[in-house]
């Protein structure tokens, strides 16, 4: 399956990375490649076959609903890029 | 031809908190209203290298609502990443279901104003981790972003298009309301967004089998807006699809203030969720045990409370359905009912106590009258130490000042004058002061003495402070008139 | 001193030959001298690695024991660690400060281990070639214009030039056995869910698992079994019993039965490795094992299924990168999809891009079917290949790469030719099943890897194998002079 520029701006967007209008092409042609090698895939009759989501043959242990964290906000926001009044600061969210 | 004509299709998405003490895939904890941030550990923030562990409460109060819809219980229930960016969502995911779902395919009974029920299909219910919150006061052209309720327990309980008025939507939506917090799984606080519904709506000719084209309602708060909500979409809907107009298939906002609803403004980028298998987390295997144990363990349901309201108390289909609406309110009617008076205690309690409650903006959890003292309250009207008048005054005391209802009988001196003597001269003092009354009385026909013996019953009433055992005063008013003609 | 294995070490310090103390500061001087041409450690803690040295000769001298006591290491810096700089060769994290240690830094430190450092890897885990590192690509110290492999391309260079006597790494398709057979060093990719991934920063979430990386294969089993064990904050960490490593090592291998599966020794693969991997089989039919040959049909199908499930995983994974909570923000952000497109652009390198696009258009509607749920349903297959040989044979056996280090910048403007070379390593990963890279030989002067596969959890079995092997040969021993 080969994918055009279009597309490739369209998955950009839908992962919120920018692409140089300058690096679109050869992103374009580097990612037409992987997914031409990819593509070997679509010979083999996969029919019935479960897929596989984790290697591990196992079923979820639960936790007990106990409260174990404590309040590190002056921590954890040390780190942060902007924070005011506790909170992290973001432009503007619009609905 | 407008409502004739247009038949409203709607279904509900309800988000529900779950009451857990921790969050759903973290230790964090889920307390409303803490300082910003406080709550948020580092899964909650999606520092590198963090993992969910699934919290077993949670999986459990999604079990136990499964059972009280009568629903499937998924044997193999799978978590997926649904993913998008949003401020609000750390992960750039959110920790969903798609495919396998905890609780398939159930019903609600719901009850309508005329105490006609119906049943609702409800399609699926999963467990997934609630947003975070955007704060949009300015912080310079900025907004902050509070991530306390990231990661707090929601059930989404998903209807079929089964509803067809607001009405009915509303019902549904007690309904919910009333199975969650019956069954204890979520305080159902909606002022607090501890239940919050997206509603689907379209509308199709009357007749018509396939579905118009829908919109989404998101976020809407109330019982109260969800029924405007419904109803001014109804009305736009209709209005353009009598323009000869499409429905344009979109996410809108009801907005209280105007009472409209309004188009979201498509975000830069269309959603693709891109669902795929959380592998962060393994298939849930629910037992069959597990189910067995948690189905023992159901408290009786809302509307198996209403039948036997019904039965045991003999209430009416619409009283019963009231009192057993909410656990909170149904648990206090059979407290009060323990009086042995049940139609009393429906009566005081939907009349007095849920007006009152409404009026100073209560809920029952905050109702200041413990149902012992209403008890005693309807027990002492039933033995005559007080007039039902009176015991209205007592109600208004216990409710404003607390205390005990014979204490206040006492102290206020309400206690009903039942000695014949005193009432006997009360009596011969009135028919002495109205000569004129006595004469129209004595003249007038047996239908007519009727009314015109309430005007003793008055003066009496009034000479007495409302004290006057009543069926008392009447006989002795009845015995003295006859006897002056 | 450089020669000197973690086991060898171990007995001087119980010794009180040396203290840990005085070894600490023999590595850190080894790296101050010899990292700047070798690019191996992205951040040195030497202050805190000599309180820590101390800390753990105070522990011996009050009467405490233990293999790892004192012992100096470095971690792949894909782990987080309280209070340094967890950048894992991103310029998103460059500036990010984790207030909390993984499970495996937590394990090894109450060990008593002590931190020399971080090291340098390929941004995010993705490369076979540490050259997609913000900081640089290390160098393979057999030749420094060579690669060391990737992603733990750090920590097995610096393992290999006598850094450190070992070193912790990561590998989600090869990236412990690959660069470990590349820099001639022993080491082992755990079964999936051996080792706790908490703390770890992500990147395929269903392929990830952390291992050593050592001079040998006993030195291996000392650090997995500090590594090792069930963590309740992961939710895919097994609960399960962890076996002893160290004590089955002298196990016969009389009648060990070897799978050498057709597609390993095919097409593709370089004589040279061939003919060194085919020497190292010969010494394991010396020891008494039988060698079988097997067909994995599925193999063939591995590069593209790992290049959709790890790039899908990794996709959301790296969705957290936001600019919002920690490490980089782009400056000035005019909205907030500005600061998310601007942020992310500017501060992933060129592959972890195209793998994050990739991931989003696989998963991406339209196309699930046909690339994700496909690349599981071959993944299934793989797994079931896997199983049915394990029926038949104790442990599978090729090479570990099809070619030795290559010359820096040769592949890097090719992706695909890049993701080839895990062509055997990948499909260990899909299928969740333990892996070793022990080194074998040489060609015209690089190390060669032997990969030896087992059956789920039966680390203790490969170690065991690679242990006797070692015990025969002197491969391991082998260092590049600096």
């Amino acid at each position: 399956m080969s994918v055009d520029q279009a597309e490739i701006e369209k998955i950009a967007q839908l992962a919120r990375i920018r692409v140089a209008p300058s690096d679109i092409a050869e992103l374009t042609e580097r990612i037409t490649g992987i997914l031409d090698m990819v593509d070997q895939m679509q010979a083999v009759d996969t029919a019935g076959v479960e897929p596989l989501a984790s290697p591990l043959n196992a079923s979820q242990r639960l936790r007990e609903d106990q409260v174990t964290e404590t309040d590190r906000h002056g921590e954890f926001q040390g780190i942060a890029p902007a924070t005011e009044s506790d909170l992290y600061l973001v432009p503007k969210v619009i609905d | 031809m407008s409502d004739a004509y247009w038949e409203t299709v709607i279904g509900l998405e309800v988000h529900v908190q779950l009451a857990t003490e921790s969050k759903i895939f973290s230790g964090s904890a889920t307390t409303f209203g803490a300082s910003p941030n406080s709550q948020a550990s580092a899964v909650d923030l999606a520092m590198p290298g963090m993992l969910p562990v699934l919290n077993e409460k949670a999986v459990r109060y999604a079990v136990m609502f499964g059972l009280a819809i009568d629903a499937d219980i998924g044997h193999r229930s799978v978590f997926d990443r649904k993913n998008y960016f949003y401020p609000d969502l750390p992960k750039g995911y959110q920790i969903s279901q798609f495919d396998h779902p905890i609780v398939g395919r159930g019903h609600v009974q719901i009850q309508l104003g005329d105490g006609s029920t119906r049943e609702i299909g409800v399609t699926r219910a999963h467990l997934e981790e609630d947003a975070g919150k955007s704060l949009h006061e300015d912080f310079h052209g900025m907004s902050g972003i509070d991530l306390n309720r990231a990661g707090t327990p929601l059930l989404e309980i998903v209807s079929e298009p089964e509803m067809r008025s607001a009405e009915e939507a509303v019902a549904y939506l007690k309904t919910i309301h009333s199975i969650v917090t019956y069954l204890g799984i979520s305080d159902g606080n909606m002022a607090e967004g501890s239940m919050r519904c997206d509603v689907n709506i379209s509308l199709r000719p009357r007749g018509e089998s396939e579905f118009g084209t829908r919109t989404e309602i998101k976020n809407v708060n109330s019982f109260r807006f969800v029924e405007k909500a419904i109803q001014v979409e109804t009305e736009r809907q209709m209005d353009i699809l009598e323009d000869g107009g499409s429905i344009v298939q979109e996410t809108r906002l009801y907005d209280s203030d105007r009472n409209e609803t309004r188009s979201m403004r498509s975000k830069e980028v269309a959603n693709d969720y891109r669902y795929f298998p959380e592998p962060d987390l393994l298939p849930v295997e629910i037992e069959d045990s597990y189910v067995a144990v948690l189905r023992e363990s159901l408290p009786e349901l809302p509307a198996a409370k209403r039948e036997r309201f019904e039965s045991q108390y003999g209430l009416g289909s619409y009283d019963a359905g009231v009192l057993s609406g909410e656990r909170v309110i149904a648990d206090y009617f059979e407290a009060v009912a323990a009086s042995g008076d049940a139609k009393a205690a429906a009566n005081w309690v939907q009349v007095e106590v849920l007006g009152a409650l409404n009026n100073s903006d209560l809920s029952m959890s905050d109702c200041p009258l413990p149902a012992t003292e209403l008890a005693a309250l309807i027990g002492r009207i039933n033995d005559n130490t007080i007039s039902g008048k009176i015991a209205k005054q007592v109600f208004e005391i216990l409710w404003n000042e607390g205390g005990s209802v014979d204490a206040i009988i006492d102290s206020r001196g309400f206690k009903q004058v039942s000695d014949s003597g005193a009432l006997e001269a009360m009596v011969d003092e009135v028919i002495a002061a109205s000569p004129e009354q006595v004469q129209q009385y004595l003249a007038a026909d047996e239908g007519k003495r009727k009314k015109l013996v309430g005007f003793f019953v008055g003066q009496i009433m009034k000479a007495s402070k409302g004290q006057a055992n009543p069926k008392l005063v009447n006989e002795i008013l009845a015995a003295k008139l006859d006897a002056a003609s | 001193m450089s020669a000197h294995t973690l086991a060898a070490l171990s007995q001087r310090l119980g010794s009180g030959d040396v203290s840990s103390v005085e070894i600490t500061r023999d590595y850190l001087a080894r790296i101050e001298a010899h990292d700047p041409a070798l690019n191996t450690v992205i951040t040195v803690t030497a202050e805190q690695a000599l309180a820590d040295a101390e800390a753990a000769d105070a522990r011996r001298a009050a009467g405490e024991a233990g293999p790892l006591l004192g012992i100096p290491l470095l971690h792949k810096d894909i782990f987080c660690t309280a209070g340094i700089r967890t950048s894992c060769g991103s310029k998103m994290l460059d500036n990010f400060v984790p207030p909390y240690d993984a499970t495996v830094v937590t394990r090894l430190k109450a060990a008593g281990a002590v931190m020399l450092g971080k090291t340098n890897l390929d941004e995010f885990a993705m490369g076979s070639s540490n050259e997609n590192s913000f900081y640089g690509p290390a160098r393979n110290p057999w030749d420094p214009e060579r690669v060391p492999g990737g992603s733990s391309g750090g920590s097995a260079a610096a393992v290999a030039a006598g850094f450190a006597p070992a070193a912790t790494g990561t590998d989600t398709g090869g990236s412990i056995r690959q660069p470990a057979a590349l820099c001639g060093i022993t080491g082992l990719k755990p079964t999936y869910g051996r080792v706790s991934r908490l703390g770890m920063v992500a990147f395929a979430s269903s392929l990830d698992q952390g291992g050593p990386l050592a001079g040998s294969a006993e030195d291996c089993a000392l650090l997995l079994q500090a590594m090792a064990g069930f963590d309740p904050a992961d939710s895919t960490s097994a609960e399960r019993e962890v076996d002893d490593y160290s004590s089955g090592l002298e196990g016969d291998l009389a009648g060990l039965k070897i799978g050498l599966p057709k597609e390993y020794f095919g097409d593709g693969l370089d004589a040279g490795i061939d003919s060194t991997v085919r020497a190292a089989l010969a010494e394991y039919e010396a020891l008494g094992a039988e060698l079988i040959e097997i067909s994995l049909p599925h193999t063939h199908l591995a590069v593209p299924a790992y290049y959709v499930i790890a790039p899908a995983e990794a996709s959301t994974n790296l969705s957290r990168y936001d600019g919002v909570r920690y490490g980089y923000r782009c400056e000035d952000p005019e909205n907030l999809y500005d600061l998310y497109t601007r942020t992310r652009e500017e501060a992933f390198g060129a592959e972890v891009k195209r793998r994050i696009l990739v991931g989003t258009y696989a998963l991406s509607a339209g196309y699930y079917d046909a690339y994700y749920r496909k690349a599981q349903q071959i993944r299934r297959l793989i797994q079931q290949d896997f199983l049915a040989a394990f029926e038949s044979v104790d442990v599978i056996m090729g090479p570990t790469t099809p070619h030795p280090a290559w010359v820096l910048g040769d592949k890097a403007n090719d992706p695909v030719a890049m993701y080839l070379e895990d062509i055997y390593t990948l499909s260990v990963n899909l299928a969740g099943l333990p892996g070793m890279s022990v080194p074998a030989g040489f060609v015209d002067g690089l190390p060669v890897g032997l990969q030896l596969i087992g059956p789920h959890f039966d680390e203790a079995r490969l170690l065991n194998i690679a242990h006797r092997y070692q015990q025969v040969t002197d491969w391991h021993t082998r260092r590049p002079a600096l």
